[in-house]
């Protein structure tokens, strides 16, 4: 039985990703193949293999990797998650409309209001934690649904199972951003998502090393689609990124446990702390979707975001910190914290912003895998 | 490195960034951070590595400084190049393309962009009064490949460049197999030179990437942002090969330009080849118009047999070339352009625009030429 048989747990066939695939040397550890083409036999015969943007040993490794992850027909690796939504966005047509969350990252939004828009696609973001919010959406030339889930980075919760029943009924392209759970802790497509996106950079590749973007794709069809347009557009992820990332997924079981344990116990510390105003994670019992995530997620992630009495009192905190530091991204070992209306969401309007609770008040946390008393520790001579 | 003007070898050795400036070390560190620390809450020259990264950085500064363009930018492959520069074009844009382009190319025009609303016409670059012609009132762009791909059609960049700053409208230019020390299209006018920078530039066949220019601060400024928005960027240690491919660029380019000519001319008279096409050639119909936009005829030439029942036996004799797409590598490349290089487009659309089934790319690398010429000779029969 291949190490990556079904019959075995998802951490299991993680670890197995590659090992003795290398049929020549029974490697391990599976090789980069740095190679750009690839030497045919002859005429009108190939290995398998003719040029590295249509394909590259390692990074079918990966990719295989992914859509067994994910639980899909087909994996894609991107050199970006920005480059992954952009060639997912290319699937559509002028004159084409999409809803997307309104609490997603300021990338995206960027992506669709100020570039895909002139291409004439146009966009709607409402709460995707609301349903109904997003049926009243939905216009004839409605082609997809693109959210979040937890958002980002308020961590709202939508109601997976319940959105892929609208859009089945609309036929609607449902698509799932997974990057905040990863399918360790939650699996869209098999709650009826047809599409997963990931920023691979954040927890997949998990070590703030690796820039990358993912696809995967339920149906076989849909697949073959995007697969043409990764090789017309050719933003590919390179194969010592590939490797790198397969490498990151032997351990993405452990990192995202530790993650979890981690941030519900700095979510609870801040709750109790006196200079937070809120704190926002799905793991408390009064987050409004923390019996939604309990149904569909069996983790809440690593990330949270909470609120200071001013923004004098964040931009402290960020000056004061120690052991987290300041900067963009997050899903990685080490913890980071970001100012989101400044940073990662910029590029939404201020007054979008301050409408959806994105004011210079709040901070987000992408908490890491050190010992969490180091962390509170931190936290505390920040916030003091 | 200071401001003084270096010579293209020079230049191509020390970039515009030859030490570290934290340890000096000769070589830029390849820098894996995804993400940067801000101390004291202030972002540095870097916050994402989407938005820059060190060696990008040298590799973008490296081709703005080859090509004279005022800021350079480097994506995940050739055609994420292609796609992210014509990224300044929007829905309801028409775009004037060569009829013989690289495949991938071809595909991209046709069956990417029409979707979102930008149109291609095809026509025959070495016209100008076709191109002229093929301006409509919505047209804002002009995509140029010259030399080439695969027929070697020689287009007048001056003149392209001079009918387009009359129509107002942005001139792109593939310079993938001239490379800015053969040819520096933004000289002669054009907006933005374009590199499959997996082909010379890298030259090992051993990385993917793009690279565009401009020296047009506006126009750069546009395609920062959409480099950013889109993020196909280029991987800090591709952008470190990459950086350290360009610094043998010219060893290369002048050893496998010499080995192309010689080749050109004993392949015209091998009795197995129809047709030759090389602008080196002292006969090549386009040579005159070449050589007054370019200092070299390049290291890539198509041929023609005579009998279509050779190309399986020569692609199976051959040792030493890779048997395959792409080009500009150390290694001497032959490609079938019908099945590999250009298969992407239909075959009734390849037969009129004369690639045969009969038609090979060879790609010369440094070996040395009797090598390469003795093997070819025995594979002809």
């Amino acid at each position: 039985m291949s190490q990556t048989a079904p019959q075995y747990a998802l951490a299991t066939r993680l670890v197995q990703l590659g090992v003795g695939r290398d049929a020549q040397t029974g490697a391990i550890s599976f090789p980069i193949y740095p190679s750009a083409t690839y030497r045919h036999p002859g005429v009108g015969e190939s290995t398998g293999y003719d040029y590295t943007r249509s394909g590259n040993p390692t990074r079918q490794l990966l990719e295989e990797g992914l859509a067994l992850l994910e639980g899909g027909s087909r994996g894609l690796a991107f050199a970006s998650g920005m480059a992954a939504l952009t060639t997912l966005f290319l699937h559509f047509a002028s004159g084409d409309h999409i809803i997307l969350s309104e609490d997603l990252y300021g990338g995206t939004y960027r992506l669709a209001d100020q570039i895909f828009a002139k291409l004439g696609l146009s966009a709607t973001y409402v709460d995707t934690s609301q349903t109904e919010a997003v049926a009243a959406a939905i216009t004839p030339q409605t082609r997809a649904l693109l959210i979040e889930t937890p958002g980002n980075p308020l961590l709202g919760v939508a109601d997976i199972a319940a959105l892929a029943a609208l859009c089945r009924s609309h036929n609607l392209l449902f698509i799932v951003d997974n990057t905040f759970l990863t399918p360790i802790l939650q699996r869209p497509l098999a709650l009826g998502a047809d599409v997963v996106v990931h920023s691979a950079t954040k927890y997949l590749g998990g070590h703030n090393d690796l820039c990358s973007g993912v696809l995967v794709a339920k149906d076989a069809a849909l697949g073959e689609r995007l697969y043409f347009l990764q090789n017309a557009t050719g933003a590919i992820l390179p194969p010592q990124d590939c490797w790198l990332l397969v490498r990151s997924l032997k351990t993405l079981s452990l990192r995202m446990e530790r993650h979890c344990a981690n941030a519900l116990i700095v979510a609870r510390w801040l709750k109790n702390h006196p200079r937070v105003t809120a704190v926002y994670y799905p793991g408390l019992e009064d987050h409004p979707g923390h019996e939604l995530s309990k149904r569909q997620s069996s983790g809440f992630g690593g990330m949270l975001s909470f609120r200071v009495g001013s923004p004098e009192l964040a931009r402290q905190v960020l000056k004061k910190l120690r052991l987290i530091s300041f900067a963009e991204s997050l899903g990685g070992v080490e913890s980071l914290m970001t100012l989101p209306a400044v940073q990662t969401h910029a590029d939404i309007p201020k007054a979008e912003r301050e409408r959806l609770g994105i004011c210079e008040s709040l901070l987000r946390f992408s908490v890491g895998i050190e010992q969490v008393e180091d962390l509170l520790a931190d936290l505390d001579q920040a916030l003091s | 490195m200071s401001k003084k003007t270096y010579r293209p070898a020079t230049l191509l050795v020390h970039q515009g960034r030859d030490r570290d400036p934290a340890t000096g070390a000769a070589n830029i560190p390849v820098y894996l951070a995804s993400t940067y620390h801000h101390p004291g809450g202030k972002s540095g020259d870097h916050d994402y590595v989407r938005s820059g990264n060190p060696s990008r950085d040298q590799v973008e500064e490296a081709i703005a400084l080859l090509e004279g363009g005022v800021r350079g930018f480097a994506y995940a492959s050739g055609m994420a190049a292609i796609g992210s520069a014509l990224s300044l074009l929007k829905s309801g844009d028409h775009l004037i393309a060569p009829e013989d382009l690289y495949g991938g190319s071809w595909r991209y025009l046709s069956q990417v962009l029409p979707q979102l609303g930008i149109s291609a016409t095809f026509v025959d670059q070495t016209d100008l009064a076709a191109i002229a012609a093929a301006i409509r009132p919505e047209t804002t762009a002009i995509f140029i490949e010259t030399p080439s791909n695969p027929l070697f059609k020689i287009v007048d960049l001056r003149g392209v460049a001079a009918l387009a700053k009359e129509r107002g409208l942005l001139t792109f230019l593939d310079n993938t197999f001239m490379t800015p020390l053969l040819q520096r299209p933004l000289d002669l006018g054009i907006d933005v030179a374009i590199h499959s920078a997996t082909k010379f530039l890298g030259g090992h066949s051993d990385l993917l990437a793009g690279l565009v220019t401009t020296a047009d601060p506006a126009l750069a400024k546009r395609l920062k942002f959409f480099q950013n928005a889109f993020g196909a960027v280029l991987s800090p240690f591709d952008s470190f090969l990459l950086a350290r491919g360009i610094k043998t660029l010219k060893l290369r380019l002048d050893a496998a330009q010499t080995s192309a000519g010689l080749l050109a001319t004993r392949l015209r008279s091998h009795p197995a080849v129809a047709r030759v096409y090389y602008p080196g050639l002292p006969d090549f119909p386009g040579r005159t118009l070449h050589f007054s936009q370019a200092s070299g005829a390049g290291a890539v030439l198509s041929f023609e047999l005579k009998e279509q029942s050779k190309i399986a036996p020569l692609l199976q004799q051959v040792q030493l070339p890779i048997i395959a797409p792409s080009l500009g590598g150390v290694e001497t490349i032959l490609t079938h352009c019908w099945s590999m290089s250009h298969a992407a487009i239909p075959a009734e659309t390849k037969l009129s625009l004369g690639i045969r089934e009969t038609l090979l790319r060879i790609s010369v690398g440094i070996e040395d030429p009797e090598d390469i010429w003795e093997d070819l000779v025995a594979g002809l029969g």
